[in-house]
Order: structure tokens, then sequence, then C-alpha cells
């Protein structure tokens, strides 16, 4: 599927005089198609949206799907960077596809800000000055989720997540934190779609809880299967797992579930009112975590271009590092690599009216940074 | 390990099994009867799996939606079978490779073009929810028991299809002398109609009974089709008994060794590496197991030369 968006005012003579006369060219490379589609499509919306309220005329924005494969995805980035010229690049969600294009994009002095992925080996030995988080650092959530689970008075959890780079740093995230034992651990296969086999383990296993990181598509085969299965132990999880489209999915299976998340649409902040109030106004649905993410993504860059020139890298990268936008979630940071400093929420999973969403019940960890900032030196 | 746990999960890869069964019968009889490759398979399964969604939907009656994904797939099949397989018989395999792949990607878009990109939904209809007890004190989903059932019940039909009626005997002549046949005055040509839209129509079955479980959404027919086509391969192309047994084999080696292996290497490994050495290689382990068939059955178990 080919969506090109071009933002570009025919008004030239009205930008003669400002600083960024030339435009900055963004690409986009995400998830349109197939069982992560969801999550795409809302970095996207949120994305554009932003873009649309800023009313800016020099930017403009190239979007391709990925399908989820690493590919597909290094393929989009050599042509967005080469024939169309782009000045900086964003949207993928998945770690893997991330660290394939990531690197090769910034060492060509692209400037890559991330909407989504955010794999430990670019948050430590990896970094580069050119590389932004906007989201998290992959761990980041999972710590969270660890934390809780030491607060609910669980000893013994199953933890299960998809292997692949952000499933590896979900678990060593929740084992970070997490103080009890482990009743079992299963990297399951990216994009699965039965779970069968390891909720057979889970009920075999004597656990007192459950943690699983299941994003998209796969979230809602596994809460599916597991409400039928019969197994009754609580789960926990990071947002991911329980997201707006999830939710939808799922319906009560989901209630009352606990997860962890860097967002909300409570928090109590103008520019999170306005957003979620504005979100439901053009696209008739709620916003989720990944929509808030990619609509915080644009405010930084649309804050950047505000006081530096995307050619004069130095001046821009600054401007970025500053972070001077009003973020949905309220107080962020970068921490010293490039990843936001921020809190990070427990949920629950409730009903409002006829639709599933997500309430806040605690401030889980308050100013919370990441695990590699040492590890980087840039 | 318990008792209870071997026989859940030996309970799943029956299931497993017998998806990949209704999927495998159609794609080996098509190859057996008409010497063609059919990639669109996986499109038809997931064409069954949107129309059950769909009329689901509509009528909220699960019933009506597996009779749609019947109708639906076997119609599609029909239509595919006229407009384009027709003029294949007689080309090359890589043509109908060509041919059917292009089938894949217009099916693809149609789908997303009509139904769009977000993942369907299909609930199990109340009367199946929830688990049950068997003997042992084992639970089991009553629904995953309903497609072992079920499964079992098709494999039945098409045996007794294949082995007491005219069409069958007409089916298993066309496997063995396709121009012999057309001389004895069966017609051939609705033949071969009738035997692809039933290959379509069970695929669209087994797209439709495994979408309530899963979700339905565009694309999710072709990593089936893989699972599929090792079926195929290792019963023996063109047997559906080869494609029971084969069925079975590939959805326990599949299921058993996603849990078993990293066990096994957890006996001698620290877990971590026990846990990655042990899933990668039971992703491996159908494809071994297909190797090790045909190393000593060139022609698949029930195949002939």
């Amino acid at each position: 599927m080919k969506l090109k968006t071009i933002l570009m005012a025919a008004s030239v003579a009205a930008l003669a005089h400002t600083a960024q006369a030339e435009g900055v060219k963004v690409g986009m490379i995400t998830t349109l198609s197939g069982g992560g589609a969801g999550l795409g499509i809302d970095v996207r919306d949120g994305f554009m949206l932003a873009i649309a309220q800023s009313g800016s005329t020099d930017i403009e924005v190239v979007i391709e799907d990925d399908q989820r494969k690493p590919d597909v995805a290094v393929q989009l980035a050599d042509r967005m960077i080469q024939s169309d010229k782009v000045d900086i690049l964003t949207g993928i969600i998945w770690s893997n596809l991330a660290m394939a294009v990531v690197p090769s994009a910034t060492a060509q002095g692209k400037f890559y800000l991330s909407p989504n992925a955010g794999p430990s080996p670019l948050a430590g030995a990896g970094c580069h000055p050119n590389y932004f988080n906007v989201a998290w650092q992959n761990d980041n959530l999972h710590e969270a989720a660890g934390a809780y689970s030491n607060d609910a008075g669980y000893s013994n959890t199953f933890i299960l997540a998809p292997n692949y780079p952000a499933g590896q740093d979900a678990l060593t995230g929740f084992k970070r934190f997490f103080e009890g034992a482990l009743a079992g651990e299963i990297y399951t296969k990216l994009g699965q779609t039965d779970y069968a086999a390891e909720i057979a383990q889970i009920r075999a296993s004597g656990a007192d809880s459950v943690f699983f990181f299941l994003p998209g598509g796969m979230g809602i085969s596994f809460l599916k299967q597991y409400a039928d299965s019969g197994v009754d132990l609580p789960l926990v999880g990071p947002a991911f797992s329980f997201d707006q489209g999830i939710l939808q999915a799922v319906g009560d299976a989901a209630l009352g579930v606990m997860n962890t998340s860097q967002w909300n649409k409570d928090i109590d902040n103008a520019a999170n009112a306005a957003f979620v109030t504005s979100f439901q106004a053009e696209y008739g649905r709620l916003p989720s975590l990944y929509a808030s993410q990619g609509f915080d993504t644009a405010n930084l860059l649309l804050s950047a271009m505000a006081v530096a020139d995307v050619n004069d890298a130095d001046a821009f990268r600054a401007a970025l590092e500053a972070a001077n936008f009003d973020s949905v979630r309220g107080d962020f940071a970068f921490a010293s690599n490039h990843h936001p400093i921020q809190d990070i929420y427990v949920r629950e999973v409730i009903k409002e009216g006829d639709v599933y969403t997500n309430r806040i019940v605690a401030t889980g960890l308050t100013d919370h940074s990441n695990a590699y900032v040492a590890e980087c030196s840039m | 390990m318990s008792l209870i746990l071997i026989i859940e999960q030996t309970l799943n890869g029956i299931q497993f099994g017998v998806m990949l069964f209704l999927m495998a019968a159609g794609l080996t009889l098509i190859f057996g009867v008409m010497g063609v490759i059919n990639l669109a398979h996986g499109s038809l399964y997931m064409i069954g799996a949107f129309a059950a969604a769909a009329v689901a939907g509509a009528t909220g009656s699960f019933l009506l939606a597996l009779a749609a994904s019947l109708v639906v797939a076997a119609i599609a099949g029909a239509l595919i079978e006229l407009t384009v397989m027709r003029r294949l018989y007689d080309r090359d395999h890589l043509d109908q490779v060509l041919a059917t792949f292009a089938l894949i990607l217009i099916f693809s878009e149609g789908t997303r073009w009509a139904f769009g990109s977000f993942p369907l939904f299909l609930d199990i209809p109340d009367a199946l929810s929830g688990p049950i007890t068997l003997p042992f004190g084992v639970q089991y989903p009553l629904y995953r028991l309903a497609i072992i059932g079920i499964g079992l019940v098709v494999a039945l039909g098409l045996f007794a299809l294949i082995s007491r009626t005219r069409i069958g005997m007409q089916i298993r002549a066309g496997e063995s002398d396709r121009e012999m046949i057309g001389a004895l005055g069966v017609n051939i040509s609705v033949l071969y109609t009738l035997v692809f839209a039933l290959g379509a129509a069970l695929a669209g079955f087994a797209g439709a009974l495994i979408g309530a479980i899963q979700s339905v959404q565009v694309g999710m027919g072709e990593p089936v089709l893989i699972l599929a086509f090792v079926v195929v391969v290792i019963g023996g192309i063109g047997s559906i008994k080869g494609a029971l047994v084969g069925a079975l084999l590939v959805g326990l080696t599949d299921t058993l060794g996603r849990f078993l292996l990293p066990s096994f290497f957890g006996l001698f490994m620290e877990p971590s590496s026990a846990m990655s050495v042990g899933s990668s290689l039971s992703s491996m382990s159908i494809y071994i197991l297909m190797a090790a068939v045909l190393l000593f059955k060139p022609t698949g178990l029930y195949g002939s030369a």
C-alpha cells in the first residue's frame, strides 16, 4: 500500500523570510498491515494530527508500510534517504526493524526520532547522537510491571514474551525489578497466533500470577484463548498488552487487569486533554498510547524546527535535546542517552459505557530513566 | 512434568493437526487430481474466515457464519478454477505458481480494501465457550475439543466420499489417468471445478473455525499454507489418508517440540540458553521431520511413485 501524504503549501512567498526556507522532509516507516497494523496506524494518526494542528507549512511527510518485515523496512529507508532525500526518519514500531534501520540511517547523518521501539543496544553501547527515543527505553514499562508485582504480593510469576529484541528487553526489565521467583519463562514466536501450548504450561506451572508482553494481534489472541482456557491466575502486563485496540477486541476478559504505562488519557494536563478531545473528533476513536507517542514525536520535531534549521545538525540536535514541547505525559526530559525520563503509571482496565479503556490507579515509578545510561558514551 | 500437562499438550497437537488436515486435504486433492500447485489456497482460508466474521457480525449466529464460510469459499474456489486455473492445466508448474501467487496478492489487497487493515474478531459461541474437565482431571477448552471432533468427522466424510461414491471413483480415476477418464465420457471440466470448490470449501471452513480462537486478518492464510505444503509432502501427494496422518504428525511434532525441547535442554544447560536452543530447534522440528520422512520414503508416507 502506498500512502503518500504531502502537506506542502504552495505559498512559498510567505516562508521566504523564515530560517528554514527549504522545509523539513520526514520519512515515516511504520506498520500499516497485518497483525501489527493497529500500532502503526495509531502512531501515524497521532503524528499527523500534531502536524495538522501546528498549521506548519514547511514540513512534508512521506509514509510507507513496512509490513513488520525487516527487509522491507531497510529497503524503504534506503529509498527515502537516497531518492526522497528525507532529513528525518521516524515511525518504526518493532525493535527488530529498528535494529535493522536505525544504525545505518544515523551513520548517514540522518536524524531518527523513535515513536515506539527502544531496543537496549540503541540505548547502551550502540547509542548515537542523532538517535532520539520519544517513547521509552524498551525495559521501562516492564520494570514498572515488575515493581507492581512486588507491591501486589506476587511471589511466583510465569513470564512470557515474543522472541525478538523487545521481548528480550521486556523479560530483562521485568526481572530487574521483580523480587519473587519465576514459575517459568517462555519466549514465543513473533507474530504467533495460537498460545494453547503456552497456556497449558502456565496451568501446570503452579504460578500465582502471569506477566506477559504480547503487543498488537498477539495480545488479542492470547487474551481470548486465556479467558477460554479456564486458567484464572491474575495477569500483569505492560500497556502494550492492554492498549485501546486490544481492549475493544478482548472485551470483558481484560476487565480489572493491572498494566503499566507512561501515558493514559486521564493524565491531568492541558496538552493531554486537548489531544484526547481532538484525536477523538478527528478519527472517531479513543487514542492509544501509541497515538500519544506519535503525537509527542511530532511536537518534539516541531519544537526543534521552530528554533533551528535541520541542515545545521548540531543546532538541531541541541534543540531536540532541550525537549521544549508540551508533552501529553506532563513532565518530559531526555536522559544523556536520548531516552525519556518520565513517570510510569499503573493502570486498571475499566469499562466506560460501552467502551473498554484504562484509568490510572497509582504512579509506579517516578522520574524513571533507564539502565543503559552509563553504557552510552557520546 | 505431569501427566495432565502431557495430555493437554497432546490434545493441543491433535487440534492443530486436525486444522492443518482441513487445509492439506484440499491442497493434496487439487494437486493429485489436476496436477496444479495452488498457492492461493491460503487466501481461500482467509476468505472463509472473513466471510464467517462478516456473517457473524451481521446475524450473531455462529452456525450461519460457518455455513457462510463453506459457501463463500466454495464459490470463490469455483470462480478461480473457471477463470484462471482452467487455462493453466497444460502449462508448467512455474506458470501455475506465478498465477496463483498473483491471486494471493489480489485477494489480500482486495480484502484489505473491503475490510480494512485492522483484524476482525469472531467470538466462540456461548455453548462451546469455557473449559470442560476430562478424565484424569484434565481441563481443556470445549471449543478446541469441538474442532478435533469436527475435523475427524470431516476426515471420515472425505474417506467415504473418495472410496464409496461415484464422484470419488472419478476423482481417484482422474488421479491415475487424466486422459483416459475423459475418453470414457466423464465430464472432466465439471469434475475439476467440483474438486477445486471442495478443496476451497474445506480451507474456508478451517479459516472460520480457527478465526474464532485467533484473529481474522489479511495474510492469515500464508503461514498455514506453508505448513499445509509440508503436510502434503510428508503424507504423499494426492493421498487423503496421507494428509490426515501427515497433519497429525506435524501438529504433534510442533506442539510437543515447543514445550519438550526446552525442558530437555534444561536438563544439562542453564535455563536461558536451554530456552533459546530449545525454541530455535523446535521451530525447525517439523522440517527435520519432513527431511527424515523424505529420506526413507521419497514419495511421502502414502504417496505412489
